[in-house]
């Protein structure tokens, strides 16, 4: 390729791109969430606690009004966030700002894109608004991540158009237990699904309940098409690196850091310890004096398991 | 069609694998035909004969380069000539000046370039456009530019090998052994750049 400075060869011609199909494309919002791997991803209240994420290296905030241990122990009908927080947090920080919306409220969800959020999680923390049917993610530009605690349910969130799968844990309690438990049924089930024969993937995607075309892809793959992340209870370095071995790609932390006693450091080593997750001796190095950790809850203990949400 | 695996002989490129889009720029490497390895900690770096920093988020790759140590050992490297490439993200992490970074933010500072980071807008605002890779092409090169920085002003060392007809803005630029993409190359199958990186090796 040559090397000498360009001129503009076409002075004269309009662009040949159309700003409509440009933007919001399916290839701009699987890409954001492939810019997010290796990282964590940081629930924050407020632009105080956002500058502390940003600060301790968080790859995006999730902006809203409660983290999960709050609206567990709250109760009541928890919505998307105040829009005036999400301008506070926008204008705090740097890096992409997340919003959640509640399942199936696709007008939460219009809400979140006027105000140009990054990424919308339309979230089993919130209270869901459709008891059958979740939003149709595929006319929205801001790209969607939604949760899964197996492959069927993965599959129909990206034939919704999600372009991001974080399985589901179990919010709020800082017990990773459910954490692992999806992780590894989602791992299990591609498994299974890349290493049958061809005639079996039909009756695959019934069993799944999941679209063929997106069976056949995972087979070929040998991954989902999407990124798969890894969310709800994990409080401490080692259950980052713990998800991140058994093959999540990066880390949603919820209450677990700014229910802790020394956010800032703990946010910090959560970031390296998912960065160094195959280096158990900086896991180690990391781990050391983080202060109080969530007190949390176990997840067998909890009265609403928020994993049951989504359908 | 092109030519499938030229040999390029026992050249491996490294990826800095901190954080960021590194499955990707290893599938194109692999595409082209050239070995890869992940660049975690300094020990990654003896056997490499080139660095790609991809794309992520620099406030987070200047922390953790910076908690690994890997500020001097990489910027050795650089002084020593070894080829390096970054995109997006990883070509702030290059450049002298960083607009509307965090004020603790750090970058190698070899490019002679200014950058503004998030210069389009927010995610809504990311794009695809085509960009002309040269003087003579017409823009063919598919352009994925998401929450992509924006070069503001450039040294003289610095030639311009390629600009996006959104608005004729320099996205590729090259200074000796050092080549930066405001987009996301890694992101398409259009090898072209790689191809460009990996030949930036080969005169070495």
């Amino acid at each position: 390729m040559a090397s000498s400075e360009i001129t503009n060869t076409h002075p004269d011609k309009e662009p040949s791109y159309t700003p409509s199909r440009a933007q919001g494309s399916i290839r701009l919002k699987r890409g954001l969430a492939e810019m997010l791997r290796g990282g964590v991803i940081m629930d924050v209240v407020n632009a105080e606690h956002a500058k502390i994420a940003e600060a301790a290296g968080a790859v995006a905030v999730m902006a809203l009004e409660r983290v999960p241990a709050d609206i567990r122990r709250d109760g009541g009908v928890a919505r998307m966030s105040d829009p005036a927080l999400i301008e506070e947090i926008q204008a705090s920080v740097t890096i992409p700002v997340m919003a959640k919306a509640r399942i199936g409220h696709f007008a939460e969800a219009q809400v979140l894109e006027a105000l140009e959020v990054d990424f919308i999680d339309e979230s089993e923390v919130l209270t869901p608004a459709d008891e059958a049917f979740h939003i149709d993610k595929w006319p929205f530009k801001v790209p969607f991540v939604c949760g899964a605690t197996n492959l069927g349910e993965a599959l129909r969130r990206i034939g919704e158009g999600a372009v991001m799968i974080r399985s589901k844990g179990e919010a709020g309690t800082g017990d990773v237990i459910e954490a692992v438990r999806h992780l590894r049924s989602i791992l299990r089930e591609i498994h299974a699904v890349s290493s049958a024969p061809i005639e079996e993937i039909a009756n695959y995607a019934k069993v799944l309940g999941a679209p063929v075309e997106l069976v056949q892809e995972v087979r070929e793959l040998g991954k989902l098409p999407v990124p798969l992340f890894c969310a709800g209870g994990i409080a401490t370095p080692a259950d980052a690196s713990l998800v991140m071995q058994l093959g999540a790609e990066a880390v949603f932390v919820g209450s677990g850091i700014f229910k802790s006693g020394d956010p800032a450091t703990r946010a910090r080593a959560i970031v390296e310890a998912t960065a160094h997750f195959d280096d158990p001796a900086l896991v180690a190095k990391v781990s050391k004096n983080l202060g109080e950790p969530m007190v949390g809850i176990s997840a067998s203990e909890v009265e609403t398991k928020l994993a049951n949400r989504g359908w | 069609m092109r030519e499938k695996h030229r040999f390029f002989g026992n050249i491996v490129v490294g990826v800095l694998a901190l954080q960021g889009d590194v499955i990707e720029h290893r599938r194109a490497l692999d595409l082209v035909g050239v070995k890869s390895k992940e660049v975690k900690v300094p020990s990654d770096l003896e056997s490499i004969d080139g660095l790609i920093i991809p794309g992520g988020e620099s406030t987070t790759l200047s922390l953790l380069v910076e908690l690994g140590g890997m500020f001097d050992v990489i910027g050795e490297k650089i002084a020593g000539r070894m080829p390096i490439f970054g995109t997006c993200a990883g070509l702030i992490m290059l450049s002298k000046e960083i607009i509307d970074g965090r004020r603790d933010q750090k970058s190698f500072e070899v490019f002679e370039v200014s950058v503004k980071r998030n210069g389009y807008g927010r995610q809504l605002d990311s794009f695809e456009a085509p960009i002309a890779l040269d003087g003579t092409s017409p823009p063919n090169y598919p352009g994925v530019f998401i929450r992509a920085p924006a070069v503001v002003s450039l040294g003289d060392k610095v030639e311009v090998l390629g600009k996006v007809i959104k608005d004729e803005s320099p996205v590729l630029i090259r200074q000796g052994r050092i080549l930066g993409a405001t987009f996301h190359p890694e992101l398409t199958d259009d090898l072209r750049v790689h191809e460009l990186f990996i030949s930036m090796i080969e005169e070495v």
